[in-house]
């Protein structure tokens, strides 16, 4: 993974001071709350319901032992013992205090990590294959344009107060495991007719009041000119997205309002102006430096026949129902991925105590991996397994409550902190997961399932992606009672699409039984091997629709 | 039908804690927080709660429905019963928990 | 309101006037309408000119013209408001702009770097501002990652050279 030079450490050094600089006069008053908040959101520092909220970054969602035992660290000294990791593959912690931020980062700052950019209306983290260097039908490491975009977009001078805020994804491979369609700009990595490795960019994708999926407005950029591309859409973006109404800001309200073809156009020109200029060229030797640094392990040769791992599946049942839906096929023979879910059953999606921080850390370095991974689903990845070791790293995670046997079920859900934390909320949204989770426990009745994303999101902005869920769950507040929206239908995978809402909103004690009724349908009208997404795309809603208004008094 | 009165809140600066306002001085307690029955009484508390504010003490003090149901008071919406206790899925934590409760701010 | 151009504080030679107002006898700022609507009279005058442009109002109206400006003034309505970043950059690049361009709004110390990055050497501040402030602002932060209007070496430049 990227080591900080000199450079990037004095940087981040500096951030801090900056940053303390600015709660001391926020405390001496020289600066109100309203000029001090968009300084404090460009820190990641958000005031929640309960205290203030801090997001570190987790650039493309690789984390070094060192770094999960600084994280245990500070959930310890300036917090209450735990973290939440989110759907944009950062971390938060929801008990800060504001004086300690300065300390906070400074201690993040000794393991190369800060909150630079998490909020605000700037460029956030840039997110990226959680299976990077891993995955068999990888083209290119994510990572390295990754780490140069994320470079390039810290503290740009000239798209730090954008009209909104701007999130960039990136996915390496022809499975979109990142959701760049959905991303103010998402980057493919493609190959040409000429096996050129290249870019195609997408811009004005994005969740929230009106879901985009992104155009196409790059077909196939050069690896060298990807920078000049980029800062081409942003200046267009600065100029001309809406300052009038935070609801009309974001670019995917732009592109929509020019049209691909206009934006296209205005792009272009920004383009040719900066490549004629050269100033940001990216020159091979930049794009080989920084992606010495995302150079695999070397893989022990190996055969993919790995009897130990056979022998564990065949006598270990619970280890053979965490294979077979926890581990995923590796590049090298004999290696494997393996998630590790945080969504043990009944529990809060996403979250992990400084005891379970510190132990994937211990264990990370007693099977010499070098890094973990965050999935913007809120579950986290070892990138790098040997298959002969899955059976006694199983055994670990099965003792830090680590393995539960879910990934990609109904029970693998991304829920947003909603109302129990969060101070934009309508509704909680964690108390729903929980319940969806304990209603469809039982291990076989999800493997019947099969393949089945619920995301949700406990208001209009989204962080649970709702939209992109199979199923998805918007809670809204109806004079001041939680109700809950479903929605069918929607996917963040190549095969985008955002789902449909079904009707009116659920009370918080029939939404369970709703989310039952059309998973019940789809068990009883899939055909062949399809998903539930497959059988929602066949049908359309309205069987669905059908069962879970079932026994309501009016007609829907 | 149940009475609606008002309780003025706001976040500490230094630290985000929830706090109420209590005859001129701040309180982490709702069940200890002054209740305004009329607008005037609200509003003239909101105002003079600006001074928290200049001071550093707190941000954003605004004022919220609390009901009178069987004796106890109670917010009227879900967001600040939430902010009154602490998170529903943790009730380890926050305000409902049994950790250092500060009486006065 | 007092001035601060490259670093120190200086005195204000220019006037803004209204767009109904006379004109005064030395340096006048006009807006984007009245320099566009008395183009003609106000570039024949002999005293220095200069046109003040809102957050909506991109600079490249001004095409050649603004070779005949002394300073173009550029306004932060807010400080969320970010867009007069990238009308400084684009008067010094595309436009090849060499006057003053001046800051003026509620714009904020923790802007000025970025400010001065893109193009601005002119700030309008409170009369309480010091130049130590201004120092201070612009010695933050040693390293910049991105090129910008400043043409100032980046973090790649610095890195190819300790290479050499």
């Amino acid at each position: 993974m990227y080591r900080y030079d000199e450079f990037d450490a004095r940087f981040v050094a500096e951030r801090v001071a900056q940053f303390r600089y600015q709660v001391e006069r926020r405390l001496s008053g020289e600066l109100t709350e309203d000029e001090f908040k968009p300084l404090r959101l460009m820190n990641g520092l958000y005031l929640q319901l309960h205290a203030y909220m801090l997001r570190i970054a987790v650039p493309y969602g690789t984390l070094a032992p060192k770094q999960l035992r600084m994280l245990a660290h500070i959930a310890r000294k300036y917090d209450k013992g735990y973290g939440h990791f989110t759907t944009r593959q950062n971390i938060q912690f929801n008990w800060i205090k504001l004086v300690d931020v300065p300390d906070t980062l400074a201690d993040l700052a000794t393991v190369e990590m800060h909150a630079i950019q998490t909020s605000g209306n700037c460029i956030r983290n840039v997110t990226a294959d959680h299976f990077a260097g891993a995955a068999e039908d990888e083209i290119e490491d994510p990572r390295i344009l990754s780490e140069i975009v994320r470079q390039w977009s810290s503290l740009h001078p000239e798209f730090s107060f954008l009209p909104r805020k701007f999130k960039i994804a990136v996915s390496g491979s022809e499975h979109d495991r990142a959701a760049v369609k959905f991303h103010d700009v998402g980057i493919e990595i493609i190959r040409n007719d000429k096996g050129e490795t290249g870019y195609r960019v997408y811009a004005g994708g994005g969740m929230g009041r009106t879901p985009y999926i992104g155009h196409v407005v790059g077909d196939f950029v050069a690896k060298k000119d990807i920078l000049a591309f980029l800062e081409a859409v942003m200046r267009v973006y600065n100029q001309s997205g809406r300052r009038d109404n935070i609801y009309k800001a974001r670019i995917k309200i732009l592109v929509n309002a020019l049209g691909a073809d206009e934006m296209r156009r205005q792009v272009m020109r920004e383009f040719e102006e900066i490549k004629a200029s050269g100033t940001l060229d990216v020159p091979a030797e930049e794009v080989a430096n920084i992606a010495r640094y995302f150079a695999p392990p070397a893989f022990e040769a190996s055969s993919d026949d790995v009897p130990e791992y056979d022998t564990a599946r065949a006598s270990n049942a619970a280890f053979r129902a965490w294979t077979e839906t926890n581990i995923s096929r590796h590049r090298a023979p004999g290696y494997a991925i393996a998630t590790i879910s945080l969504k043990p059953i009944g529990g809060v999606p996403g979250d992990a105590t400084h005891e379970q921080l510190d132990a994937l850390a211990d264990l990370l370095d007693a099977y010499g991996m070098g890094e973990l991974r965050v999935s913007h689903e809120q579950n986290l990845v070892l990138p790098h397994v040997r298959k002969k070791d899955l059976p006694a790293i199983f055994a670990k995670l099965e003792a830090l409550g680590l393995a539960t046997p879910n990934a990609g079920l109904v029970t693998d859900i991304i829920a947003c902190p909603g109302l129990d934390y969060c101070d934009l909320a309508n509704a909680r949204s964690i108390p729903i997961a929980q319940r969806i989770s304990e209603r469809f426990a039982d291990l076989d009745r999800q493997h019947n399932i099969g393949e089945l994303k619920i995301k949700i999101s406990g208001c209009i902005n989204a962080c649970g992606h709702h939209h992109a869920g199979h199923i998805g769950v918007l809670g809204v507040d109806k004079k001041g009672v939680e109700y809950y929206q479903l929605q069918l239908g929607g996917s963040g995978a190549e095969d985008a699409s955002i789902g449909e809402i079904l009707g009116p909103a659920f009370g918080e004690h029939e939404i369970v039984d709703a989310v039952e009724g059309v998973i019940d349908v789809y068990l009883e009208r899939r055909e062949s091997d399809e998903r539930f997404l497959d059988t929602v795309r066949r049908l359309g809603i309205d069987p669905f629709k059908e069962r879970a208004y079932a026994g309501w008094a009016f007609h829907i | 039908m149940a009475q609606t009165d008002q309780i003025l809140t706001a976040n500490r600066l230094r630290d985000g804690e929830v706090a109420y306002w209590a005859a001129g001085r701040w309180v982490a307690a709702l069940d200890q927080a002054e209740v305004f029955q009329d607008d005037a009484s609200a509003k003239a508390a909101l105002k003079a709660a600006d001074a928290s504010v200049q001071d550093r003490t707190v941000v954003n003090p605004y004022l919220f429905d609390v009901r009178r149901e069987a004796g106890v008071l109670r917010p009227v919406k879900e967001r600040e019963i939430i902010r009154a206790a602490g998170p529903t899925v943790r009730l380890d934590l926050g305000k409902q928990s049994s950790e250092a409760f500060d009486v006065s701010l | 309101m007092a001035l601060i151009k490259n670093g120190a504080f200086v005195e204000d030679h220019f006037q803004t006037v209204a767009d109904d107002a006379a004109l005064p006898e030395n340096g006048t700022i006009v807006s984007l309408a009245r320099f566009q609507t008395e183009r003609e009279s106000l570039l024949a005058r002999n005293a220095p000119l200069g046109v003040r442009l809102q957050s909506s109002q991109s600079p490249e109206v001004l095409g050649d013209d603004v070779h005949r400006l002394s300073v173009i003034v550029l306004e932060f309505p807010k400080f969320r408001d970010g867009r007069a970043f990238s009308w400084a950059r684009m008067l010094r690049t595309r436009l090849g702009f060499k006057g003053e361009i001046r800051a003026t709004g509620p714009f904020l110390y923790d802007q000025l770097a970025f400010m001065a990055r893109t193009g601005f050497d002119a700030f309008e501040v409170r009369e309480s501002f010091t130049e130590a402030e201004f120092a201070r602002a612009m010695g933050e932060m040693t390293y910049v990652y991105q090129p910008s209007a400043d043409g100032r070496p980046t973090i790649r430049d610095l890195r190819a050279r300790a290479h050499t």
